[in-house]
């Protein structure tokens, strides 16, 4: 069968089982925009790029399946090179796939020549320049490969357009034989020697932390995680990236640990003796100063990426592996080692039976949460509070909401005021720090999971970056909802600015009403509501809750001197935590 | 890192595959993770579809350890071999064009015989010559012919093989096993 270069590409994304693409035509890409109309992918027309790459993004959160993403070259591809640094740094498989110039102009300034392979080369896993039609399928199915195992991440796939409308004879690679990647084998399966010294080093610990990253639900590895948690009994923190990997309800669950983390899941890793990180990389925000980070713990660091292990804190035993794997095959061992399921007693003469008692541990740590809970005070009739907005949209969405956020105050009170119960719930820019990423990646969320409550949590800074998205929300039908958190300043770059240099307030101001939120969100196709006191939260999420057929978004009018705590300062150690406003700020 | 104490050099073999912008990739890595390249060779190997690129890394400027597993990343990194300077065979080109006047041409010739290089130029009052060896030994060359003035000079950076029977025991913690587990 003869296809066109452009009608092999959009069969190869066939054949990978894509059923939606996010983006937006031009010149250098236009060939394979034609094939499109004959093809069962859907194609999702976006108002900019950055939009399609953090819809594709959002997407690949919720489902787990790559999100695809395809613009023209230029400034198309230009455009998307933020989502791809994004999923980059949180490990996101998307497939990016770009017009180029045809071969013969590459190198010569053509009209939209952007080397975006070479532009890409450090913020994508891997990236392919196609010079030869006949490559197409192969390098397709390469893209998807990369992108989807190992360490996930962005791939981007450069197509110049006399490539697109060359011929050739189709072929599907049958088997991973037939791929070109002879450098890559991503090791899955822990090493049994270290897996087996982990697990006696867990029954030897007084003082154990599990500390969950986004490496577990990369791997789908939540369910082996609850597993090794109640059947171990040793408390878990879920970073940023990991929200959901464990249920916030449960009893061992702390919470989110790092520079905005709660007292509890800071303090206990502190204080830990053991530190069990799975699929999380000891980021500069949750360890704070490195060298005054967890000083008497051990560490087993697990992850399937081999240079994460050293790369911040040397490890007493470091597991090359997939989250899920190798986390079953730890609880295989400790069941080995004698114990059994949680609340049997474990077997006589092993070394489970003489297993420390983690009971003056965990008591120590439920006295850390009663005495230091996340706290705030909505006064009656004074300024909303934010974190009212958050718990009454958490009690009044449905318990598997999906949650997107932006980057910045609203971003951290929803990590700590939503209850994440289940995996792939929070959807958010955890490495780049993308501001603007909620409402596009909201959307792409919805599209992956249309059964599911969607809301983005968003601030009014970010919210103005891409709220252009929600025209493509209202055209193509997908009901979204944004809560706006606008308290008429960039939140915490104003935090920083009261707090580090003595309230000098230096280009944060916004306003509240310029623009007017209401009726941009009108413009845009979408319902628009407006909040300004505590008493109207409650009916508004009601209203919004009840509409499925467009777009909302609720412009919630919030205390701006309201700020983020607990907080440890940059740079500081995390015994330094500060939990909360000094006196002299407490009436504000 | 066990062993890399006093050694301020290493030297990383990488095999890489033989496509378009593999060494961009390969120096891009080491200028954003902060690696300093002390020099670099590229050459094609007796497979066609691979290269061989050759890298004396400061240490000093991070760990070692993480320079290899970051490289081994690379999709385009087929395989890493890492030689400490003591378990590698090292060699290195000069070509020198150095000022001999008829008074001095005998004194520049004789020092290139005896560090049996060879005169590859002739000029009027200039020649150019050329020196193949270990590293050492054309640091010793060119100290000894600089007195007589160096009009240009290029090295083409190492080249390395493992000595033979004694590859660096290091290469196994490249590909994920327990990290050297220096105290």
């Amino acid at each position: 069968m003869q296809l066109t270069g452009a009608q092999a590409l959009i069969k190869s994304l066939e054949m990978e089982g894509v059923e939606v693409i996010f983006g937006l035509p031009g010149g250098a890409i236009l060939p394979v925009y034609d094939p499109i109309l004959d093809s069962s992918i859907r194609h999702i027309l976006v108002r900019h790029e950055q939009g399609a790459g953090h819809m594709a993004e959002g997407y690949a959160h919720v489902t787990g399946r790559p999100g695809v993403a395809m613009v023209t070259s230029g400034p198309g591809a230009t455009n998307i090179v933020t989502p791809l640094a994004d999923a980059m740094m949180d490990s996101v498989p998307i497939v990016v796939v770009t017009g180029q110039v045809a071969t013969t102009a590459i190198g010569t300034d053509a009209f939209q020549e952007v080397p975006i392979t070479g532009v890409t080369m450090d913020i994508t896993k891997h990236n392919w320049l196609i010079t030869d039609v006949d490559d197409i399928p192969r390098v397709v199915a390469e893209a998807f490969h990369v992108a989807t195992t190992g360490r996930p991440g962005p791939v981007l796939v450069d197509l110049p357009k006399d490539i697109s409308n060359a011929t050739m004879e189709w072929y599907w690679p049958s088997s991973l034989d037939e791929l070109d990647l002879p450098g890559y084998h991503p090791r899955t399966i822990g090493d049994p020697v270290d897996v087996r010294r982990a697990a006696e080093m867990i029954l030897a610990a007084e003082r154990p932390v599990l500390y969950a990253g986004g490496g577990i639900l990369k791997a789908r590895g939540a369910e082996a995680l609850f597993a090794l948690a109640t059947r171990t009994g040793i408390p878990v923190v879920t970073t940023l990236m990991g929200r959901g990997t464990f249920p916030d309800s449960h009893p061992l669950c702390l919470g989110m640990p790092g520079m905005h983390g709660n007292y509890t899941a800071v303090t206990a890793m502190q204080k830990a003796d053991l530190l069990i990180a799975l699929g999380s990389r000891f980021d500069d925000r949750v360890t704070g100063k490195v060298s005054a980070f967890a000083p008497d713990a051990k560490v087993i660091h697990v992850d399937i990426d081999p240079a994460e292990l050293g790369k911040v804190r040397r490890p007493d035993i470091a597991i090359v592996g997939d989250a899920r794997i190798v986390i079953e095959q730890i609880l295989e061992a400790v069941g080995a080692l004698g114990l059994g399921a949680a609340g049997t007693a474990p077997a006589a003469g092993t070394p489970a039976a003489t297993r420390p008692d983690l009971a003056p541990w965990l008591a120590q740590v439920r006295r850390w949460q009663e005495e230091f809970p996340l706290t705030y005070n909505q006064l009656e009739g004074g300024a909303l509070k934010p974190q009212y907005v958050l718990e009454q949209l958490r009690d009044m969405s449905p318990d598997d909401t999906i949650v997107a956020s932006g980057v910045g105050q609203h971003q951290m009170w929803a990590s700590q005021y939503w209850r994440f119960d289940h995996p792939y719930t929070w959807v958010n820019s955890g490495g780049a720090g993308t501001m603007g990423f909620a409402v596009p990646a909201a959307i792409g969320a919805k599209v992956g999971r249309p059964d599911k409550t969607v809301w983005a949590v968003d601030g009014d800074g970010c919210f103005q970056m891409t709220a252009q998205e929600l025209v493509t929300a209202s055209a193509e039908r997908i009901p979204v909802k944004i809560a706006i958190l606008n308290n008429a300043y960039l939140g915490m770059v104003r935090q920083w600015q009261e707090l580090f240099y003595a309230e000098r307030y230096s280009e944060v101001y916004l306003s509240p009403d310029l623009p007017d939120y209401v009726k941009w969100a009108e413009a845009m196709g979408c319902v628009g509501l407006r909040v300004e006191s505590a008493e109207e939260v409650a009916p508004a999420i009601e209203k919004a809750n009840g509409i499925d057929d467009r777009p909302v978004v609720i412009d919630f009018r919030t205390d701006a001197f309201e700020k983020v705590y607990p907080m440890v300062p940059a740079g500081s150690s995390n015994d330094d935590i500060i939990v909360g406003p000094s006196e002299g700020e407490g009436g504000r | 890192m066990a062993g890399t104490g006093t050694v301020r050099h290493h030297i990383v073999s990488v095999l890489v595959e033989n496509k378009a912008g593999v060494l961009a990739r390969v120096a891009s890595l080491f200028s954003r993770r902060g690696f300093n390249i002390y020099s670099l060779a590229v050459a094609p190997t007796d497979n066609e579809h691979l290269s061989r690129i050759t890298i004396v890394v400061d240490v000093e400027s991070a760990p070692l350890e993480q320079i290899l597993r970051q490289l081994d990343k690379l999709i385009n990194v087929v395989d890493i071999f890492e030689l400490a300077p003591e378990d590698a065979t090292e060699r290195e080109m000069l070509l020198a064009t150095v000022s001999a006047s008829p008074a001095d041409r005998g004194q520049v010739i004789g020092l290139v015989g005896v560090f049996e290089g060879k005169i590859v130029d002739v000029g009027q009052d200039r020649m150019t010559v050329m020196l193949a060896g270990s590293p050492s030994k054309i640091d010793d060359f060119e100290n000894l012919i600089r007195p007589y003035g160096i009009v240009e000079l290029q090295r083409t950076g190492r080249v390395a093989l493992p000595k033979l029977a004694r590859r660096a025991a290091r290469l196994h913690s490249i590909t994920g096993g327990a990290p050297d587990s220096a105290p």
